[in-house]
């Protein structure tokens, strides 16, 4: 699915921000990323969704060798990948109906199948009241979630995301690892950079832990024989 | 398609400003377009009407003294005689004062003046006659006659109007330049100024085509819009010149030049003015987005 071989990353003429880093993320994996601010949690987050292209080092997504992948040929593979940004980045002057119709309107698809799907998920994420409220009239919490929509309506390969429990409360931070964890049962692989060490333990998954620009996996309680499930 | 509100085009300072450039572009052009056409269509009438045409001019005495009637006569004989003219007829009192009009004014009693004797000639159809030939005829019987083809001031008449239609479409071309650079600079800078909601879209999986479909429409709209408020200007614009001429409130020099009246492919011209002001912006637009997101990595 994801793999990273000797990766290197420097931005222009700065510093590596990222060391040698090896990564193999099997599919339908469920990885939280951990570090200290600074650490290159978001620079890896954006060599796997593709804003960015490493220094050196080779990066296979989806079976693709990225270095080799032409400008005409990223939207295809990116459109695999759902990405819940740290600043959610929703547009401002769109609904919220239409931030989240945003990718399946992008890959092509009819309005009416558009329309079902978006209204369903809002409903799910619990904004059904707020379908055409722009984002600014949403709170910090429902702005999440209507990012968190954004990114899994087009039901991706790959879900990223950035913090995505950083500002709410921990209900509905719980209520969205249940939801990350429902698309991860549907064959979902997702990554989660996050501070909330109390969802990693209680959620067992796999840890990708990156410190001065250098990954180490470690596993999670799931993957350790004998360990209690919290979950 | 794309859906054209993705980026927040029509919030930009250019969808305000543009609309007007491009309003006062159609304008222009639209008036350079008509008085070219126009030109071309008086070029035409002045051609057909003098095709097949001579006037012989009977010269007065050196003392002031009137052409002797004899002489005028003998010269209308004798053009009676020549094959291939159709009729000669002497221009007399009321046609000359037609003739003069535009110089001198309705008023002026021509018959006072120390004019030549006009003689009209009109040939058989497809028959060309030697005007210095002729006028060495002509001379037998009524010396220093002169006979004037219109060929020759006709040339250099074309050779003006095709100057100035020349100078029109380069005037055309030129403001369809302006226009290009223009949306070129506007869509540079909606790129610009919207790049955080395109690098958005990329990153969810829209092409430079989705993207550029955005701004294309855009400027089409503002082409065609624009485009609209200038063909109306421009329509004022004529109703006024030809109510204003109707009314007889142009000035005299004015009546020298021919009525201004727009040919059919000048009106097509015209009329088209909003939509190629559209399809220019659309083409321009698509094209400068694409290229400019190309260059990126």
């Amino acid at each position: 699915m994801v793999r990273f071989e000797n990766v290197g990353m420097r931005y222009g003429s700065g510093p590596e921000v990222l060391h040698d880093v090896e990564l193999d993320l099997e599919p339908g994996g469920f990885f939280f990323l951990t570090g200290p601010s600074g650490a290159g949690k978001s620079t890896l987050l954006k060599l796997m969704y593709l804003a960015e292209r490493p220094t050196r080092g080779r990066i296979t997504l989806f079976d693709r060798d990225v270095a080799t992948l032409s400008r005409a040929q990223l939207p295809a593979l990116r459109r695999r990948i759902g990405v819940v940004f740290q600043e959610f980045r929703l547009i401002e002057h769109l609904s919220a109906l239409d931030n989240v119709a945003l990718p399946l309107r992008i890959a092509g698809q009819g309005e009416g199948r558009v329309q079902d799907h978006v209204v369903d998920l809002l409903n799910w994420v619990g904004l059904a009241d707020h379908i055409h409220a722009r984002p600014r009239e949403l709170s910090g919490g429902q702005q999440q979630r209507l990012a968190i929509a954004r990114a899994v309506i087009s039901q991706p390969s790959l879900l990223i995301a950035d913090e995505p429990t950083g500002n709410v409360d921990d209900a509905i931070a719980l209520r969205l690892l249940y939801l990350f964890e429902e698309l991860n049962r549907r064959g979902t692989t997702v990554v989660i950079a996050t501070h909330n060490q109390a969802l990693i333990d209680r959620f067992g998954h796999p840890v990708l832990h990156i410190e001065g620009g250098r990954l180490e996996r470690r596993p999670g309680r799931r993957e350790i024989p004998g360990s209690r499930e919290l979950v | 398609m794309a859906r054209s509100r993705d980026l927040p085009l029509d919030r930009d300072g250019s969808a305000r400003f543009l609309p007007w450039l491009v309003a006062l572009m159609v304008y222009l052009a639209a008036l350079t377009i008509a008085g070219g056409a126009a030109l071309h269509d008086a070029v035409q009438t002045w051609d057909a009407g003098l095709a097949g045409t001579l006037t012989v001019e009977l010269p007065r005495g050196t003392n002031g003294a009137g052409v002797p009637q004899d002489r005028i006569d003998a010269t209308l004989k004798l053009l009676g005689q020549i094959p291939g003219v159709a009729q000669a007829t002497r221009l007399d009192g009321p046609a000359e004062t037609r003739l003069l009009a535009p110089w001198l004014g309705q008023d002026v009693d021509v018959q006072a003046l120390p004019l030549p004797v006009l003689i009209d000639v009109q040939l058989k159809p497809g028959v060309s006659l030697d005007a210095d030939t002729l006028a060495q005829r002509l001379r037998i019987v009524a010396p220093g006659t002169t006979v004037e083809s219109h060929g020759s001031w006709l040339d250099r008449l074309f050779r003006i109007a095709r100057l100035v239609q020349f100078g029109a479409a380069a005037i055309v071309l030129l403001i369809g330049l302006v226009a290009v650079i223009t949306v070129i600079f506007t869509t540079r800078t909606g790129l610009a100024i919207h790049a955080p909601v395109v690098e958005l879209v990329h990153l969810i999986g829209a092409s430079d085509a989705y993207v550029a479909r955005q701004f294309q429409w855009h400027a089409f709209r503002l082409g065609l819009g624009g485009g609209g408020i200038g063909l109306v200007m421009t329509l004022v614009s004529f109703a006024a010149l030809k109510w204003t001429a109707q009314q007889g409130l142009l000035p005299g020099e004015t009546a020298l030049l021919p009525a201004l009246h727009l040919p059919l492919a000048g009106w097509i011209a015209v009329l088209a003015l909003p939509l190629v002001m559209g399809l220019v912006g659309l083409a321009t637009a698509r094209h400068t987005v694409l290229r400019t997101l190309g260059r990126m990595p």
